[in-house]
């Protein structure tokens, strides 16, 4: 694998192999030094077209933990402003040396488009196109899955067997086509729950089954209820009718979550828009896992990271 | 054609001679940490510690050292898969540490052990332990503690079977 374009193309016993290396990652963070000489005289050029706090953060920390260096690069304040074309961007990046490009883009599609076209050598990792795919935010929501759920029995399993319902803004979530896809992979079970307005019209090739209420998908017993972000700079048009609406059908609460096994999880790939999606006391549960798939972000970009550079073709 | 170099009697003996070498060259020290490099280095560290400990009752601690992150030829050769590494809670700082390996070849391997357990602490002593030396160095490494010197050519194999994972203990040549 040279590049990481899309979670619809990774097979299942690479992706458990990628979750195995990122276990040792975060065995190294747990260490005196926390750092691998692995991309010693590497260069990983974080290429956001998109604004980001925790992926750009969390690659960032990734690469200087492999001991790379890191450069990035942010529309403002950039040439881009001047007119300057993705292609040119990114083969400038190149000329000054950068190996691996991770590239985030307002774009769906943009990610395989550059791999495709050939403008340059380098390893790419998409870090989230449009609408269309987040791959590394998958493989962090499958890990942290896995090591909840799976605890000592973690290394080397996959995710059958486990129930996963996605809830929300299913339309413009890159996260939730990505994990759908990556989640089926792995052999968990996925349910999505959202308005018919926030359902995009591709959905039967997901593979997975569709309910009309949160409440349905809780009757489930779900292991994992995974809430999404309501992408409002996204919404151009009335997707529901109000907020509190939104939250009072949609939103995971303190009433749903008791309805729910204590040992299943409620994840958020974050930012959180608290007392929408997820309420406040929700995230700040001891079911909720927000600050552990921040924590695994890290190792598993380090794995990634890892898994790519052996693989130059 | 392959030619069978140590036999399970063969293996044991010498494992045996390193044990007792180990005790000696400790001095009545105690602190014992066998770190083994996966996948057959594990074995073998877990059988050095059991006659150490039969031969001067102490307390011997085993663990493993995955030295995959520190190879020098990473960006040459496809990924390999990472193994868990496994140290003694305590840690090994102030200890002495048994690096464990069944093969000593170019000696990447070793400079790769001496780095990742950097990372780990600083230990007192590190000493080096192996079955078979089969010269070749790429580097300035050498065993403190070896099975058996084997020359070989460097277009021959070495193979080495452990019973806990191929069921059955043989050094041979092919």
């Amino acid at each position: 694998m040279k590049h990481l374009i899309s979670a619809r193309g990774l097979e299942a016993a690479p992706t458990v192999a990628i979750l195995d290396t990122t276990m040792d990652m975060v065995d190294v963070r747990t260490r005196e030094v926390k750092k691998l000489p692995t991309l010693r005289g590497k260069t990983v050029a974080n290429v956001f077209f998109e604004d980001s706090t925790r992926t750009r953060l969390s690659f960032e920390a990734a690469a200087l933990a492999l001991s790379a260096d890191v450069t990035t690069f942010t529309t403002q304040g950039s040439s881009v402003s001047k007119g300057e074309s993705l292609k040119d961007t990114l083969q400038t990046l190149e000329a000054m040396g950068a190996d691996f490009i991770v590239l985030r883009h307002p774009h769906s599609g943009v990610a395989s488009t550059v791999v495709n076209s050939g403008w340059v050598d380098a390893h790419i990792i998409n870090a989230g196109d449009g609408t269309h795919e987040h791959p590394t935010q998958a493989l962090l929501d499958a890990f942290t899955m896995r090591s909840r759920l799976r605890g000592e029995n973690a290394r080397g399993s996959d995710l059958a067997g486990i129930s996963v319902v996605i809830v929300g803004d299913i339309f413009h979530s890159r996260v939730a086509r990505s994990n759908a896809l990556l989640l089926r992979t792995l052999g968990a079970t996925v349910t999505l729950a959202a308005p018919q307005t926030l359902l995009p019209r591709e959905i039967d090739s997901w593979g997975a089954a569709v309910v009309s209420t949160l409440d349905e998908a809780i009757d489930l017993q779900p292991d994992v209820v995974m809430t999404l972000r309501v992408q409002k700079e996204r919404m151009t048009s009335g997707f529901f009718p109000s907020e509190s609406e939104f939250a009072q059908l949609w939103g995971m609460n303190d009433s749903r979550l008791r309805r729910l096994p204590p040992t299943s999880i409620v994840m958020h790939p974050g930012p959180m828009n608290r007392g929408l999606e997820i309420s406040g006391s929700v995230a700040d549960s001891p079911q909720s896992t927000v600050t552990e798939q921040v924590a695994n972000g890290v190792a598993v970009r380090m794995a990634v990271l890892y898994t790519l550079m052996g693989d130059s073709r | 054609m392959t030619r069978v170099v140590l036999t399970k009697p063969d293996i044991d003996r010498a494992l045996t001679r390193i044990a007792h070498e180990i005790v000696e060259s400790q001095r009545g020290r105690f602190g014992l940490i066998f770190l083994g490099i996966p996948t057959r280095g594990v074995h073998l560290a877990r059988r050095l510690a059991r006659l150490v400990a039969d031969i001067e009752p102490q307390d011997v601690q085993v663990g493993t050292l995955d030295v995959t992150m520190y190879r020098d030829d990473l960006a040459t050769q496809s990924t390999r898969a990472t193994v868990a590494t496994e140290i003694p809670a305590s840690g090994v700082d102030g200890s002495t540490v048994i690096l464990v390996d069944d093969v000593l070849f170019s000696g990447r391997t070793a400079r790769a052990a001496l780095d990742a357990i950097t990372a780990l602490g600083r230990p007192d002593v590190v000493r080096f332990a192996v079955l078979v030396d089969r010269g070749h160095r790429e580097l300035p490494i050498r065993a403190d503690f070896v099975g058996k010197n084997l020359p070989t050519s460097t277009s021959e194999r070495v193979n080495v079977s452990i019973a806990e994972v191929d069921d059955l203990d043989e050094v041979s040549i092919a």
